[in-house]
Protein backbone atom coordinates (compact mmCIF):
# COMPACT_ATOMS: atom_id res chain seq x y z
CA UNK A 1 0.00 0.00 0.00
CA UNK A 2 1.52 3.29 -1.08
CA UNK A 3 0.77 6.25 1.16
CA UNK A 4 1.74 9.91 0.91
CA UNK A 5 5.04 11.33 2.19
CA UNK A 6 3.69 13.11 5.26
CA UNK A 7 5.14 15.20 8.06
CA UNK A 8 5.09 12.07 10.23
CA UNK A 9 7.52 10.48 7.78
CA UNK A 10 9.78 13.52 7.89
CA UNK A 11 9.69 13.34 11.68
CA UNK A 12 10.55 9.63 11.58
CA UNK A 13 13.58 10.38 9.41
CA UNK A 14 14.68 13.33 11.53
CA UNK A 15 14.39 11.24 14.71
CA UNK A 16 16.63 8.59 13.15
CA UNK A 17 19.43 11.16 13.13
CA UNK A 18 19.95 10.36 16.80
CA UNK A 19 21.00 6.78 15.94
CA UNK A 20 23.46 8.10 13.40
CA UNK A 21 24.84 10.41 16.08
CA UNK A 22 24.94 7.69 18.76
CA UNK A 23 26.71 5.27 16.43
CA UNK A 24 29.18 7.99 15.37
CA UNK A 25 29.83 8.89 19.00
CA UNK A 26 30.44 5.27 20.03
CA UNK A 27 32.77 4.68 17.07
CA UNK A 28 34.61 7.94 17.66
CA UNK A 29 35.09 7.29 21.38
CA UNK A 30 36.20 3.71 20.76
CA UNK A 31 38.30 4.81 17.82
CA UNK A 32 40.00 7.49 19.91
CA UNK A 33 41.11 4.88 22.47
CA UNK A 34 42.11 2.35 19.82
CA UNK A 35 43.69 5.02 17.65
CA UNK A 36 45.83 6.30 20.51
CA UNK A 37 47.03 2.76 21.21
CA UNK A 38 47.79 2.22 17.51
CA UNK A 39 49.58 5.57 17.18
CA UNK A 40 51.74 4.88 20.25
CA UNK A 41 52.50 1.35 19.06
CA UNK A 42 53.34 2.66 15.59
CA UNK A 43 55.88 5.13 17.03
CA UNK A 44 57.18 2.75 19.70
CA UNK A 45 60.80 1.64 20.16
CA UNK A 46 59.76 -2.00 19.90
CA UNK A 47 59.80 -3.38 16.41
CA UNK A 48 57.07 -5.97 17.04
CA UNK A 49 54.64 -3.28 18.22
CA UNK A 50 55.47 -1.07 15.25
CA UNK A 51 54.88 -3.93 12.84
CA UNK A 52 51.60 -4.94 14.46
CA UNK A 53 50.30 -1.37 14.27
CA UNK A 54 51.45 -0.99 10.66
CA UNK A 55 49.69 -4.23 9.71
CA UNK A 56 46.50 -3.22 11.53
CA UNK A 57 46.41 0.12 9.70
CA UNK A 58 47.16 -1.50 6.36
CA UNK A 59 44.40 -4.07 6.71
CA UNK A 60 41.70 -1.60 7.74
CA UNK A 61 42.71 1.08 5.24
CA UNK A 62 43.14 -1.48 2.47
CA UNK A 63 39.73 -3.15 2.69
CA UNK A 64 36.22 -1.73 2.20
CA UNK A 65 34.34 -0.61 5.31
CA UNK A 66 31.35 -2.56 3.95
CA UNK A 67 33.35 -5.82 4.08
CA UNK A 68 34.56 -4.98 7.60
CA UNK A 69 30.92 -4.54 8.66
CA UNK A 70 29.86 -7.85 7.11
CA UNK A 71 32.83 -9.68 8.64
CA UNK A 72 32.08 -8.44 12.15
CA UNK A 73 28.35 -9.00 11.67
CA UNK A 74 28.79 -12.64 10.64
CA UNK A 75 31.82 -12.99 12.89
CA UNK A 76 29.61 -12.51 15.95
CA UNK A 77 27.96 -15.84 15.12
CA UNK A 78 31.39 -17.45 14.75
CA UNK A 79 32.36 -16.52 18.30
CA UNK A 80 28.92 -17.63 19.51
CA UNK A 81 27.28 -14.26 20.12
CA UNK A 82 23.74 -13.49 18.97
CA UNK A 83 23.60 -11.41 15.80
CA UNK A 84 23.07 -7.78 16.74
CA UNK A 85 23.33 -5.00 14.12
CA UNK A 86 24.13 -2.22 16.61
CA UNK A 87 26.91 -4.23 18.25
CA UNK A 88 28.34 -5.29 14.89
CA UNK A 89 28.25 -1.75 13.50
CA UNK A 90 29.78 -0.30 16.68
CA UNK A 91 32.62 -2.84 16.71
CA UNK A 92 33.39 -2.55 12.99
CA UNK A 93 33.30 1.25 12.96
CA UNK A 94 35.45 1.36 16.11
CA UNK A 95 38.12 -0.81 14.49
CA UNK A 96 37.88 1.24 11.30
CA UNK A 97 38.22 4.52 13.22
CA UNK A 98 41.12 3.12 15.28
CA UNK A 99 43.11 2.47 12.10
CA UNK A 100 42.42 5.87 10.53
CA UNK A 101 42.91 7.87 13.74
CA UNK A 102 45.99 5.80 14.54
CA UNK A 103 47.53 6.76 11.20
CA UNK A 104 46.57 10.45 11.57
CA UNK A 105 47.97 10.61 15.09
CA UNK A 106 51.15 8.73 14.17
CA UNK A 107 51.82 11.48 11.64
CA UNK A 108 51.14 14.13 14.27
CA UNK A 109 53.47 12.50 16.78
CA UNK A 110 56.20 12.23 14.16
CA UNK A 111 55.68 15.89 13.25
CA UNK A 112 56.98 16.89 16.68
CA UNK A 113 60.72 17.59 16.18
CA UNK A 114 62.96 14.82 17.56
CA UNK A 115 64.87 17.44 19.56
CA UNK A 116 61.83 17.59 21.83
CA UNK A 117 62.17 13.90 22.67
CA UNK A 118 65.91 14.29 23.16
CA UNK A 119 65.47 17.31 25.43
CA UNK A 120 62.84 15.47 27.47
CA UNK A 121 65.09 12.43 27.76
CA UNK A 122 67.98 14.68 28.81
CA UNK A 123 65.73 15.97 31.59
CA UNK A 124 65.39 12.29 32.59
CA UNK A 125 61.68 12.12 31.84
CA UNK A 126 60.43 8.56 31.35
CA UNK A 127 58.33 7.44 28.37
CA UNK A 128 54.97 8.21 30.01
CA UNK A 129 55.95 11.67 31.23
CA UNK A 130 57.64 12.47 27.94
CA UNK A 131 54.54 11.58 25.97
CA UNK A 132 52.08 13.18 28.35
CA UNK A 133 53.83 16.46 29.02
CA UNK A 134 56.05 17.04 25.99
CA UNK A 135 55.14 15.15 22.84
CA UNK A 136 51.35 14.66 22.86
CA UNK A 137 50.40 18.26 23.72
CA UNK A 138 52.42 19.45 20.73
CA UNK A 139 51.17 16.65 18.49
CA UNK A 140 47.60 17.56 19.41
CA UNK A 141 47.91 20.93 17.70
CA UNK A 142 48.74 19.23 14.42
CA UNK A 143 46.15 16.49 14.92
CA UNK A 144 42.93 18.44 15.58
CA UNK A 145 42.13 19.51 12.00
CA UNK A 146 42.54 16.10 10.33
CA UNK A 147 40.75 14.46 13.28
CA UNK A 148 37.68 16.64 12.75
CA UNK A 149 37.99 15.88 9.03
CA UNK A 150 37.94 12.16 9.79
CA UNK A 151 34.86 12.61 11.96
CA UNK A 152 33.01 13.67 8.81
CA UNK A 153 34.18 10.51 7.07
CA UNK A 154 33.05 8.46 10.08
CA UNK A 155 29.55 9.99 10.16
CA UNK A 156 29.20 9.22 6.46
CA UNK A 157 30.51 5.73 7.12
CA UNK A 158 27.76 5.00 9.65
CA UNK A 159 25.30 5.02 6.72
CA UNK A 160 26.66 1.59 5.74
CA UNK A 161 25.31 0.19 9.02
CA UNK A 162 21.92 0.34 7.29
CA UNK A 163 23.05 -2.50 5.02
CA UNK A 164 23.42 -4.90 7.95
CA UNK A 165 19.99 -3.80 9.14
CA UNK A 166 20.68 -1.16 11.78
CA UNK A 167 18.00 1.55 11.65
CA UNK A 168 19.86 4.85 11.52
CA UNK A 169 19.27 7.77 9.18
CA UNK A 170 19.82 5.94 5.88
CA UNK A 171 17.74 2.89 6.86
CA UNK A 172 14.94 5.19 8.10
CA UNK A 173 14.98 6.77 4.64
CA UNK A 174 14.75 3.36 3.00
CA UNK A 175 11.83 2.35 5.22
CA UNK A 176 9.91 5.54 4.43
CA UNK A 177 10.72 5.19 0.74
CA UNK A 178 9.41 1.63 0.67
CA UNK A 179 6.10 2.82 2.10
CA UNK A 180 5.66 6.08 0.16
CA UNK A 181 7.70 5.47 -2.98
CA UNK A 182 8.92 9.06 -3.18
CA UNK A 183 12.66 8.34 -3.57
CA UNK A 184 13.56 11.80 -4.87
CA UNK A 185 12.02 13.53 -1.86
CA UNK A 186 12.99 10.93 0.72
CA UNK A 187 16.65 10.53 -0.22
CA UNK A 188 16.85 14.27 -0.86
CA UNK A 189 15.70 14.85 2.72
CA UNK A 190 18.16 12.28 4.05
CA UNK A 191 20.98 13.87 2.05
CA UNK A 192 20.14 17.32 3.46
CA UNK A 193 20.24 15.92 7.00
CA UNK A 194 23.67 14.33 6.45
CA UNK A 195 24.84 17.58 4.91
CA UNK A 196 23.61 19.50 7.96
CA UNK A 197 25.63 17.18 10.20
CA UNK A 198 28.82 17.08 8.12
CA UNK A 199 29.18 20.49 6.53
CA UNK A 200 29.76 22.49 9.75
CA UNK A 201 32.43 19.97 10.75
CA UNK A 202 34.08 20.25 7.34
CA UNK A 203 34.14 24.04 7.63
CA UNK A 204 35.55 23.78 11.15
CA UNK A 205 38.29 21.40 9.98
CA UNK A 206 39.23 23.71 7.14
CA UNK A 207 39.36 26.75 9.43
CA UNK A 208 41.54 24.88 11.95
CA UNK A 209 43.88 23.84 9.16
CA UNK A 210 44.34 27.36 7.81
CA UNK A 211 44.91 28.67 11.31
CA UNK A 212 47.46 25.97 12.07
CA UNK A 213 49.30 26.50 8.80
CA UNK A 214 49.50 30.20 9.56
CA UNK A 215 50.86 29.44 13.04
CA UNK A 216 53.54 27.14 11.65
CA UNK A 217 54.73 29.38 8.78
CA UNK A 218 54.78 32.43 11.01
CA UNK B 1 31.19 -24.48 17.93
CA UNK B 2 31.28 -22.90 14.48
CA UNK B 3 32.28 -25.14 11.59
CA UNK B 4 34.22 -23.36 8.90
CA UNK B 5 33.26 -24.41 5.43
CA UNK B 6 35.32 -22.99 2.59
CA UNK B 7 34.35 -25.70 0.13
CA UNK B 8 31.55 -23.76 -1.67
CA UNK B 9 33.96 -20.86 -2.15
CA UNK B 10 36.61 -23.03 -3.77
CA UNK B 11 33.92 -24.67 -5.92
CA UNK B 12 32.65 -21.30 -7.15
CA UNK B 13 35.86 -19.35 -7.14
CA UNK B 14 35.45 -18.41 -10.82
CA UNK B 15 32.35 -16.42 -9.77
CA UNK B 16 34.49 -14.34 -7.42
CA UNK B 17 37.29 -13.95 -9.94
CA UNK B 18 34.82 -12.66 -12.50
CA UNK B 19 33.45 -10.28 -9.84
CA UNK B 20 36.97 -9.05 -9.11
CA UNK B 21 37.51 -8.33 -12.80
CA UNK B 22 34.22 -6.36 -12.88
CA UNK B 23 35.37 -4.33 -9.87
CA UNK B 24 38.70 -3.59 -11.56
CA UNK B 25 36.94 -2.55 -14.77
CA UNK B 26 34.35 -0.41 -12.96
CA UNK B 27 37.07 1.28 -10.87
CA UNK B 28 39.30 1.96 -13.88
CA UNK B 29 36.42 3.52 -15.81
CA UNK B 30 35.43 5.61 -12.79
CA UNK B 31 39.05 6.74 -12.39
CA UNK B 32 39.34 7.86 -16.03
CA UNK B 33 35.99 9.65 -16.18
CA UNK B 34 36.48 10.93 -12.63
CA UNK B 35 39.83 12.42 -13.61
CA UNK B 36 38.19 14.24 -16.54
CA UNK B 37 35.47 15.63 -14.26
CA UNK B 38 38.15 16.62 -11.73
CA UNK B 39 40.26 18.50 -14.26
CA UNK B 40 37.18 20.30 -15.61
CA UNK B 41 36.07 21.11 -12.07
CA UNK B 42 39.51 22.40 -11.08
CA UNK B 43 39.81 24.53 -14.22
CA UNK B 44 36.32 25.93 -13.64
CA UNK B 45 37.18 26.65 -10.03
CA UNK B 46 40.40 28.48 -10.83
CA UNK B 47 38.87 30.25 -13.84
CA UNK B 48 37.73 33.36 -12.01
CA UNK B 49 34.22 33.18 -13.48
CA UNK B 50 32.17 33.58 -10.34
CA UNK B 51 28.90 31.71 -11.04
CA UNK B 52 30.95 28.81 -12.39
CA UNK B 53 33.07 28.75 -9.25
CA UNK B 54 29.99 28.78 -7.02
CA UNK B 55 28.48 25.92 -8.98
CA UNK B 56 31.64 23.82 -8.60
CA UNK B 57 31.84 24.73 -4.90
CA UNK B 58 28.25 23.60 -4.41
CA UNK B 59 28.95 20.31 -6.21
CA UNK B 60 32.11 19.62 -4.23
CA UNK B 61 30.60 20.47 -0.84
CA UNK B 62 27.39 18.49 -1.39
CA UNK B 63 29.24 15.37 -2.50
CA UNK B 64 31.92 15.54 0.17
CA UNK B 65 29.41 16.01 2.98
CA UNK B 66 26.92 13.26 2.14
CA UNK B 67 27.48 9.48 2.22
CA UNK B 68 28.18 7.64 -1.03
CA UNK B 69 25.34 5.26 -0.20
CA UNK B 70 22.83 8.13 -0.26
CA UNK B 71 24.32 9.47 -3.48
CA UNK B 72 23.87 6.14 -5.22
CA UNK B 73 20.32 5.73 -3.84
CA UNK B 74 19.50 9.21 -5.08
CA UNK B 75 20.90 8.54 -8.54
CA UNK B 76 19.42 5.07 -8.92
CA UNK B 77 16.04 5.46 -7.16
CA UNK B 78 15.55 9.24 -7.07
CA UNK B 79 16.48 10.39 -10.58
CA UNK B 80 13.93 8.18 -12.41
CA UNK B 81 11.26 10.33 -10.69
CA UNK B 82 12.42 13.25 -12.85
CA UNK B 83 12.79 11.09 -15.94
CA UNK B 84 16.43 9.98 -15.74
CA UNK B 85 16.43 6.19 -15.43
CA UNK B 86 19.61 4.11 -15.58
CA UNK B 87 20.49 0.44 -15.30
CA UNK B 88 22.17 -0.54 -12.01
CA UNK B 89 25.58 -0.80 -13.69
CA UNK B 90 25.31 2.63 -15.33
CA UNK B 91 24.01 4.20 -12.13
CA UNK B 92 26.95 2.67 -10.26
CA UNK B 93 29.47 4.13 -12.69
CA UNK B 94 27.76 7.54 -12.69
CA UNK B 95 27.63 7.62 -8.89
CA UNK B 96 31.31 6.70 -8.60
CA UNK B 97 32.35 9.30 -11.19
CA UNK B 98 30.27 12.02 -9.52
CA UNK B 99 31.74 11.06 -6.16
CA UNK B 100 35.42 10.86 -7.10
CA UNK B 101 35.07 13.95 -9.30
CA UNK B 102 34.32 16.09 -6.25
CA UNK B 103 37.36 14.87 -4.31
CA UNK B 104 39.53 15.01 -7.42
CA UNK B 105 38.50 18.60 -8.17
CA UNK B 106 39.90 19.72 -4.82
CA UNK B 107 43.10 17.68 -5.26
CA UNK B 108 43.82 19.00 -8.76
CA UNK B 109 42.98 22.56 -7.79
CA UNK B 110 45.55 22.29 -5.00
CA UNK B 111 48.06 20.95 -7.56
CA UNK B 112 47.54 23.85 -9.94
CA UNK B 113 47.83 26.34 -7.10
CA UNK B 114 51.04 24.67 -5.88
CA UNK B 115 52.94 25.97 -8.93
CA UNK B 116 54.45 29.36 -8.04
CA UNK B 117 53.77 32.17 -10.50
CA UNK B 118 57.54 32.69 -10.73
CA UNK B 119 57.95 29.32 -12.45
CA UNK B 120 55.65 30.36 -15.26
CA UNK B 121 57.47 33.68 -15.59
CA UNK B 122 60.79 31.82 -15.66
CA UNK B 123 59.44 29.59 -18.41
CA UNK B 124 58.47 32.66 -20.40
CA UNK B 125 61.91 34.19 -19.84
CA UNK B 126 63.41 31.00 -21.32
CA UNK B 127 61.28 31.60 -24.42
CA UNK B 128 59.18 28.48 -23.89
CA UNK B 129 55.94 28.45 -25.84
CA UNK B 130 52.56 28.57 -24.11
CA UNK B 131 51.99 24.84 -24.67
CA UNK B 132 55.49 23.98 -23.46
CA UNK B 133 54.91 26.00 -20.31
CA UNK B 134 51.55 24.36 -19.67
CA UNK B 135 52.98 20.90 -20.24
CA UNK B 136 56.42 21.04 -18.62
CA UNK B 137 56.16 23.87 -16.10
CA UNK B 138 52.59 23.61 -14.82
CA UNK B 139 50.97 20.23 -15.46
CA UNK B 140 53.81 17.79 -14.90
CA UNK B 141 55.10 19.26 -11.63
CA UNK B 142 51.49 19.81 -10.49
CA UNK B 143 50.67 16.20 -11.20
CA UNK B 144 53.77 15.06 -9.38
CA UNK B 145 52.86 17.14 -6.33
CA UNK B 146 49.37 15.67 -6.11
CA UNK B 147 50.15 12.17 -7.37
CA UNK B 148 50.13 10.52 -3.91
CA UNK B 149 46.85 12.22 -2.95
CA UNK B 150 45.24 11.40 -6.26
CA UNK B 151 46.23 7.74 -6.32
CA UNK B 152 45.20 7.11 -2.72
CA UNK B 153 41.86 8.69 -3.62
CA UNK B 154 41.64 6.24 -6.52
CA UNK B 155 42.33 3.27 -4.25
CA UNK B 156 39.71 4.57 -1.83
CA UNK B 157 37.33 4.76 -4.81
CA UNK B 158 37.98 1.09 -5.61
CA UNK B 159 37.17 0.14 -2.01
CA UNK B 160 34.07 2.35 -2.00
CA UNK B 161 32.87 0.73 -5.21
CA UNK B 162 31.88 -2.32 -3.12
CA UNK B 163 28.84 -0.28 -2.04
CA UNK B 164 27.37 -0.45 -5.58
CA UNK B 165 26.37 -4.04 -4.77
CA UNK B 166 23.41 -2.63 -2.78
CA UNK B 167 21.67 -1.54 -5.99
CA UNK B 168 22.63 -4.97 -7.42
CA UNK B 169 25.17 -3.59 -9.87
CA UNK B 170 27.68 -6.30 -10.82
CA UNK B 171 30.98 -6.28 -8.96
CA UNK B 172 33.06 -8.34 -6.55
CA UNK B 173 30.82 -7.60 -3.55
CA UNK B 174 27.66 -8.58 -5.45
CA UNK B 175 29.34 -11.78 -6.68
CA UNK B 176 30.07 -12.47 -3.02
CA UNK B 177 26.46 -11.74 -2.06
CA UNK B 178 25.26 -14.21 -4.71
CA UNK B 179 27.65 -16.85 -3.45
CA UNK B 180 26.53 -16.16 0.11
CA UNK B 181 22.88 -16.64 -0.87
CA UNK B 182 23.82 -19.93 -2.52
CA UNK B 183 26.12 -21.37 0.13
CA UNK B 184 25.10 -19.77 3.46
CA UNK B 185 28.80 -19.78 4.41
CA UNK B 186 28.52 -16.06 5.19
CA UNK B 187 31.60 -15.49 7.31
CA UNK B 188 33.83 -17.52 5.01
CA UNK B 189 32.52 -15.71 1.91
CA UNK B 190 33.11 -12.27 3.37
CA UNK B 191 36.51 -13.26 4.72
CA UNK B 192 37.60 -14.31 1.23
CA UNK B 193 36.03 -11.15 -0.27
CA UNK B 194 37.91 -8.96 2.19
CA UNK B 195 41.19 -10.67 1.33
CA UNK B 196 40.46 -10.20 -2.38
CA UNK B 197 39.75 -6.48 -1.93
CA UNK B 198 42.97 -6.19 0.05
CA UNK B 199 44.91 -7.80 -2.79
CA UNK B 200 43.20 -5.55 -5.34
CA UNK B 201 44.17 -2.49 -3.30
CA UNK B 202 47.75 -3.75 -3.06
CA UNK B 203 47.79 -4.39 -6.81
CA UNK B 204 46.51 -0.91 -7.64
CA UNK B 205 49.00 0.59 -5.24
CA UNK B 206 51.89 -1.33 -6.87
CA UNK B 207 50.83 -0.26 -10.37
CA UNK B 208 50.55 3.38 -9.26
CA UNK B 209 54.03 3.20 -7.73
CA UNK B 210 55.40 1.80 -10.98
CA UNK B 211 53.78 4.55 -13.04
CA UNK B 212 55.24 7.06 -10.63
CA UNK B 213 58.76 5.71 -11.05
CA UNK B 214 58.48 5.86 -14.81
CA UNK B 215 56.72 9.20 -15.15
CA UNK B 216 58.16 11.29 -12.32
CA UNK B 217 61.68 9.98 -11.83
CA UNK B 218 63.45 13.20 -12.79
CA UNK B 219 65.21 14.94 -9.90
CA UNK B 220 62.98 16.97 -7.65
CA UNK B 221 63.85 20.49 -6.61
CA UNK B 222 62.88 19.93 -3.01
Amino acid sequence: MIRVFSSADVLFIVMAVRWTLILSAIAFAGGALGGMAIALARTSQRKALRQFAAGFIQVFQGTPLLMQLFLVYFGLAVVGLPINPLLAAAVALTLHASAYLGEIWRGSIEAVPSGQTEAATALSLGYADRMRHVILPQAMRVATAPTVGFLVQLIKGTSLASIIGFTELTRAGQIVNNATFKPFLVFGTVAILYFALCWPLSLLARRMETRMRRAITR
Amino acid sequence: MYHFNFQPIFDNFDMLLHGAWLTVRLSLMAMVFGLIVSVLGAVAKTSGIRPLRWLVDLYVEVIRNTPFLIQIFFIFFGLPAIGIAMSPNTAALVALVVNVGAYGTEIIRAGIESIPQGQIEAGRALALSRVQILRHVVLKPALRNIYPALTSQFIYLMLTSSVVSVISANDLASAGADLNAKSFASFEVYLVLTVMYFLLAAGFSAVFAMIRRVAFSYPASR
